[in-house]
């Protein structure tokens, strides 16, 4: 499909698969990594300056909510992967809450199928766990799975009964797909919008209490302990949830775990001012917090970031904060936020790289996260000084539910290209389809 | 001067609040002439956007904008806006087009009068939302005390009740900090709010602890649906541990007050007797209320066109 010939000339290479950090061009061709090496010399391609900007395998989104079907005025494949691209994502995995939800082989095949159609990213469905997000009869996992899904999950409507739990994540065994966890205790959260602290209090909004995450999250690292099973734990956002990781993977459960850009920089004080594009699932949380979140995914406790990309529609977050639905868009901001790991000298950028694109892929054994010759070109080349001021209203998503409205961001990627082929370039936009 | 809004007493410092309850002295005079009325808002128009149901703080609003001849209209709108399929930014809107000199908002969720008044041109006034904060009341309570005590520094007031869905208890607790007093707050530990200290009061479960040589019991009032259920066991174990009679004020200060914003649930709060006779001070509360009101609305609603009105206490001519 792709016969573009790409020159991508005079960046910095960070490929941490290989561990590979050092100056260089990259040739792509026929939809592969041709070369990589210190000035090629390129003729008849599509050239791409690269100087002073980063050449690295591009990013894999675990955790995205694209809304179709069933809540096109959201978001929809279309507009959700172009977003995506925007914000150098080359695949993105989308959660199964779509209406109706995504339980069943057919909807998972016409969401590869609109994918494929509709979307300069790849798409990955995530599967239900159990029927209608229900929390009690399993899905088909095997035909699920046969159908192209890549992970199970009811998402936002946690399993609250731990004995489908249990289930769920012994039958995934037969599939080998990771079971992911979004750590709400339901009956501790009772209503809590916010985080459950001095801010909670101040805003006399109902609080909901970090051991609403903590006391579910180790319920399911001890039932993945019983059963051996894949269990990866959503959006981590507590100290205690980020300790509870560490001890399992001590004990050596097979447990992967992601955070999002806003739970890596964004304290609950974001919510003053009752700013309801702040309200997300799980809150924003306290300085203590964020700081455990991000020296958990400096030590390696949490493998990847994920953006929880989660857009909903002006006037619905125009409502009161207990009735406006949680959750923001998060594509397009997600380089320049998590750039603040780089700027603070806690990651390197082949680090960042790392978690960005290598371990998402590995954890849900996707392709790409690599720069390898002859592996499929999904590469993003990046921009760290660029400074820009982010408008929702211009950029891909329908939706503007972002708590960066307005801001100046520094950091931007500047093209991203799937599959040999230059899908977006920050001068021209969306390139394809 | 204080600013464009009144939110919160949290948004207040102390020279606002006095601005405010000497205003209200004066305010407190026309209430008491036969004809209760002054042209200072002769011809500006306040709207009374009331969410949630309220029947005594929106008569003493609206008796407030009418003694200032202003023209106050009531406008009430079911709680939710999901129910009636119109955002509060819409209603809002609506309300801003018709050119209103002030808004005085009531919500059961915190935070919506912050919301409206982020997009009306014309001052907004919280008259309480959900358990954030309810200011006019506080400053209603600190001039009652005010006038009870004849100061309101150095001394010591236990706020008694569900102070984690209490707006009362959050403006009381910035009200009186900020006049120099010390707040102590004493409720069921299920219903302290998270870091409560962050406020700067000292919390107490123990009533006799709490109210230990106070100048002021205030006690708030109990929601009828958290009275039995995951809050507390049930009306009665609550009022055998929290309810003030005279004897539990004993161990307040021999001429401490009591207070309560109303209304009461008799013999669970408050015993009847104290609910009726002194040294509680309801109905002085509520009478402080009104001039409380006007002084806000005097303070806010004027500058719209023209700045700050003239504060004139003569009657005017109409009646």
């Amino acid at each position: 499909m792709s016969e573009q010939r790409i020159w991508i000339r005079g960046g910095r290479i960070l490929d941490p698969a290989a561990e590979r950090d050092e100056p260089g061009d990259m040739l792509i061709e026929g939809g592969v990594i041709a070369a990589i090496g210190a000035q090629l010399d390129v003729r008849d391609a599509e050239a791409i300056d690269a100087r002073g900007a980063w050449i690295a395998p591009g990013f894999v989104d675990l955790h995205t909510h694209l809304r179709e079907p069933g809540q096109e005025y959201k978001e929809d494949i279309a507009s959700g992967g172009r977003s995506a691209v925007a914000g150098g994502f080359v695949a993105v995995a989308c959660m199964a809450n779509t209406q109706p939800v995504n339980d069943d082989p057919a909807m998972t095949d016409y969401i590869i199928d609109r994918g494929k159609q509709e979307s300069p990213a790849r798409v990955y469905p995530i599967a239900a766990a159990t029927h209608g997000l229900e929390g009690a009869v399993m899905t088909e996992m095997s035909a699920l799975v046969d159908a192209g899904a890549v992970a199970f999950s009811d998402d936002g409507k946690t399993i609250m009964d731990a004995g489908v739990m249990r289930r769920v994540l012994e039958y995934s065994r037969i599939v080998g797909s990771p079971v992911i966890t979004h750590g709400e205790d339901r009956h501790l959260v009772a209503g809590g919008v916010v985080n459950e602290g001095p801010i909670s209090t101040r805003l006399g909004l109902p609080g909901n209490p970090a051991v609403a995450e903590e006391v579910l999250i180790v319920r399911d690292l001890m039932l993945a302990e019983l059963t051996g099973a894949h269990l990866h734990i959503a959006h981590v956002s507590t100290k205690g949830a980020v300790a509870a990781i560490r001890q399992a993977r001590d004990r050596g459960v097979h447990v992967t775990a992601e955070v999002t850009p806003h739970h890596l920089v964004l304290t609950d004080e974001a919510v003053l001012g009752y700013n309801t594009n702040a309200k997300v699932a799980p809150p924003l949380r306290s300085a203590a917090d964020v700081l455990a979140c991000r020296a958990g995914l400096v030590d390696g406790t949490i493998d990847a970031i994920a953006t929880d990309h989660a857009p909903h529609a002006v006037h619905e977050k125009d409502l009161e904060f207990t009735e406006a639905p949680p959750g923001m868009i998060g594509f397009e901001t997600a380089f320049p936020v998590v750039l603040d790991l780089v700027r603070g000298g806690e990651l390197s950028p082949l680090e960042l790289m790392r978690r960005l694109s290598t371990n998402p892929a590995k954890i849900f054994n996707l392709p790409g996260g690599s720069l390898a010759i002859g592996a499929p070109a999904d590469v993003v080349v990046l921009d760290p000084e660029v400074r820009w001021t982010y408008d929702p209203a211009k950029g891909y998503s329908k939706s503007r539910n972002s708590p960066w409205a307005g801001q100046t961001l520094t950091g931007r990627a500047i093209s991203t290209i799937v599959a040999g082929r230059l899908v977006y370039d920050v001068a021209r936009g969306v390139l394809f389809p | 001067m204080i600013g464009r809004d009144l939110l919160g007493i949290e948004d207040l410092d102390r020279a606002e609040i006095e601005r405010i309850l000497e205003t209200a002295e004066h305010m407190r005079e026309v209430g008491r002439r036969v004809v209760k009325k002054v042209p200072t808002l002769r011809g500006r128009t306040i709207v009374n956007l009331f969410f949630e149901a309220s029947t005594r703080t929106k008569a003493s609003f609206e008796i407030a904008g009418k003694r200032l001849s202003a023209d106050v209209v009531n406008f009430s709108a079911s709680s939710s806006s999901m129910k009636k399929s119109e955002s509060i930014l819409d209603t809002a809107r609506t309300l801003e087009a018709m050119d209103p000199d002030a808004v005085v908002v009531r919500h059961a969720v915190a935070g919506v009068p912050k919301q409206i008044a982020d997009v009306l041109a014309a001052p907004v006034i919280n008259a309480g939302d959900g358990a954030h904060e309810h200011p006019t009341q506080a400053l209603l309570d600190l001039l009652t005390v005010k006038l009870e005590k004849g100061r309101i520094d150095g001394l010591t007031v236990a706020i008694v009740g569900d102070i984690l869905h209490s707006r009362v208890a959050r403006s009381n607790i910035y009200a009186f900090g900020k006049m120099g007093a010390e707040v102590r707050i004493c409720a069921p530990p299920s219903m302290i709010p998270a870091a409560i200290e962050t406020l700067g009061v000292k919390a107490f479960t123990s009533l006799r602890e709490a109210i230990d040589g106070v100048d002021v019991v205030m006690a708030l009032r109990i929601q009828n649906e958290r009275l039995s259920g995951t809050y507390l066991p049930s009306v009665r174990e609550y009022s055998a541990t929290y309810g003030i009679d005279r004897e539990k004020l004993k161990f307040a200060k021999d001429d401490a007050i009591v207070m309560h914003p109303g209304p009461v649930n008799r013999g669970v709060e408050l015993s009847h007797d104290l609910t009726d006779h002194r040294p509680s001070v309801i109905l002085d509360q509520v009478r402080n209320g009104v001039a409380i009101r006007m002084a806000v609305l005097y303070l806010l609603s004027g500058r719209r066109q023209e700045g700050e009105p003239k504060l004139e206490l003569e009657t005017g001519e109409e009646k």
